[in-house]
């Protein structure tokens, strides 16, 4: 239990639980996007500055209100949740009858705003958010050290795409969410009100970011950087993985996290494109991705 | 799709209603050329002749940028790749290798279009925003692999890079006779950007915009004329980096990061997408105003993100396509 091919085992372990806490922010993120997309027919380019409005609608919570951890972890998505409504209300909703790529650059230009402001309230160096006292600490594994809060940060995940699976799925407004997603026109015509569950989806598509923000925010230093260079990666296992599967993003998200973990234990300098070769690779085999329709 | 509008409608009257005369300029397209040529030859007596060359690079790296958005409709949100592995290659040569400026630029130049070979083949297999984010992505790779290879200088970038002589005759130091080789440069890119939109081959390429499916049935293989689309434009992109970094003597990261990307999606915008003369003013636009508001900080971010979001909800034919509607002519 020492040496796996030559590596020292507590690295290997170390670099797989990192690959597989990114993977959790890449399942949550591509979760996200992949709802609004099916529903809405536009990519947020603003997903990843709402994962970091979370993150610090958590700290905010904490240093201005006294609000610990845990009620951040509700409050927070709700709260983002509602300037995702507000924003596709005021803004995304004038554009559904245009060409898809005016969303994409509308919430890029909501995303530079957004950071914008960030970055002149809070400055460009991070701002600290502790571990709450029930997750500090390390379980002893045998063979590794496990930070609790590491390991509670991969089963929210799972719980959260688990839930948004089912409620896609199997609830009765999930099919509806479906339907409208093949044919929004009939699904109107049933009597459903479409422009107000395309509003809603929205918003629940921010929280989704939001509640990712918050898991990150005692993992990684609080910063209005620290949505955008983490959302091109998820652009990429969105391609990867094909936008028309709800399981599928988060397979993909999940594995390609743990890949790239691998990837900084046997060839470290490869670690930050190799989403993007396997991207590449994927394009040229199946253009539709991995469980995408064509 | 039927309810949808092309990105580009609205901007340009339908093509064949065009009167063209030479290189396939209408006749307003020809005064406004010559307002243009009258600007670049009175410019440098009037404004400081850096601040209107670095603003030359822009309006060519937009006009490349316009190639793809304006004319094949496709949006590639990469193309500070291209731009700024122009300027690292034009600036590693004309440092480490003592190239003379102008094979520094043409190195430049080859070595983005190599990269768009690479990147266009991957990217024209899907259509729309998976485009855009594929460009997206394998920019990123490229930013990634700028900040580990040895030959850029990492952090720091290359600097004190040498502008040379011109032929290696003609030195460059003085800033007015850089300025006329960055004016010839711009000049040369604009009028063959216009020849090759007014070609055989640039009609078909907006066959394409307007519906591929069609002209995939005419016969034409519409990959091979988006690829090469993608190609030039990178080239072109290459050129206008790789003359930047001589102007200032300096190629930096910043140059390939994605937000150098959302700059020149932003000036085209602002000028007008599919126009010929909009990514020259939209890049005057925007340069001019980061010029005058730099110390403000991030809120120069913030201001371009709000001109994004009033351009897209408000504002979608840009200024010169506003100009031109106003007019009646397509400019």
């Amino acid at each position: 239990m020492d040496d796996i091919f030559g590596i020292p085992a507590p690295l290997l372990f170390g670099q797989l639980l990192l690959g597989l806490i990114n993977g959790a922010f890449y399942a949550m993120l591509s979760l996200g996007l992949a709802v609004i997309f099916g529903l809405l027919n536009i990519v947020n380019m603003a997903h990843g500055a709402q994962f970091m409005m979370g993150a610090f609608a958590a700290w905010m919570l904490l240093a201005w209100g006294g609000i610990g951890y845990w009620w951040a972890l509700i409050l927070a998505p709700i709260i983002v949740g509602i300037t995702g409504v507000i924003m596709e209300k005021l803004f995304i909703s004038k554009l559904y009858k245009l060409d898809h790529l005016y969303g994409l650059l509308l919430t890029f230009g909501l995303a530079l705003i957004i950071e914008g402001v960030f970055r002149n309230e809070f400055g460009s160096s991070g701002l600290p958010y502790r571990i709450p006292p029930e997750l500090s600490g390390a379980w002893d594994l045998g063979f590794m050290f496990m930070p609790v809060y590491r390991g509670w940060v991969v089963i929210a995940a799972l719980i959260l795409c688990l839930a948004t699976w089912l409620m896609i799925e199997k609830t009765r407004l999930g099919a509806y969410l479906r339907a409208a997603t093949e044919n929004a026109a009939l699904v109107q015509a049933f009597g459903v009100n479409v422009p107000r569950m395309i509003t809603l989806t929205y918003g629940f598509g921010v929280a989704l970011a939001a509640v990712g923000g918050v898991l990150a925010a005692p993992i990684y230093s609080v910063n209005p950087q620290m949505g955008s260079n983490l959302i091109i990666v998820v652009f990429a296992v969105v391609v990867i993985g094909g936008m028309g599967s709800i399981l599928g993003s988060v397979l993909t998200g999940f594995a390609l996290g743990i890949v790239e973990g691998l990837t900084k234990v046997f060839w470290p300098e490869a670690s930050a494109t190799v989403i993007f070769v396997i991207m590449a690779i994927v394009l040229l085999a199946r253009p539709a991705g991995l469980f995408g329709r064509a | 799709m039927a309810d949808t509008t092309s990105i580009t409608a609205g901007a340009i009257p339908d093509v064949a209603q065009e009167a063209h005369g030479a290189w396939g300029f209408s006749r307003a397209q020809l005064a406004g050329l010559v307002i243009l040529i009258t600007i670049l030859v009175v410019g440098p007596f009037v404004l400081y002749p850096v601040f209107l060359m670095k603003l030359l690079c822009f309006a060519l790296f937009a006009c490349a940028f316009n190639l793809l958005i304006g004319y094949v409709g496709l949006l590639s949100f990469g193309h500070a790749a291209y731009f700024g592995m122009g300027g690292y290659l034009a600036g590693y040569t004309a440092k480490s290798l003592g190239f003379t400026p102008e094979l520094a630029i043409i190195t430049g130049g080859v070595t983005a279009g190599l990269l768009g070979v690479v990147a266009g083949w991957i990217a024209i297999r899907r259509q729309g925003i998976y485009f855009a984010m594929i460009t997206l992505a394998l920019a990123q790779m490229v930013y990634f692999f700028c900040v580990q290879a040895p030959f850029t200088g990492g952090e720091d970038g290359i600097q004190a890079i040498p502008r040379g002589s011109l032929l290696g005759v003609v030195p460059l130091d003085r800033d007015m006779s850089m300025y006329w080789v960055v004016a010839g440069i711009f000049l040369a890119c604009f009028l063959l950007i216009h020849r090759i939109i007014h070609s055989p081959y640039g009609m078909v390429l907006k066959s394409i915009r307007e519906n591929e499916p069609r002209a995939t049935s005419l016969g034409y293989r519409t990959d091979d004329y988006k690829l090469m689309a993608f190609i030039l434009s990178a080239t072109l992109a290459g050129v206008a980096g790789a003359t930047k970094s001589l102007v200032f003597g300096i190629a930096t990261l910043t140059d390939v990061h994605w937000s150098m990307s959302g700059e020149v999606v932003l000036m085209t915008l602002v000028g007008g997408l599919g126009t010929v003369f909009g990514p020259v003013v939209g890049a005057a636009v925007i340069v001019t105003m980061q010029n005058y508001l730099a110390e403000m900080g991030a809120w120069v971010t913030v201001i371009q993100g709000v001109i994004f979001v009033a351009c897209v909800l408000a504002f979608r034919r840009g200024l010169i396509g506003e100009l031109g509607a106003l007019l009646k002519v397509k400019l």
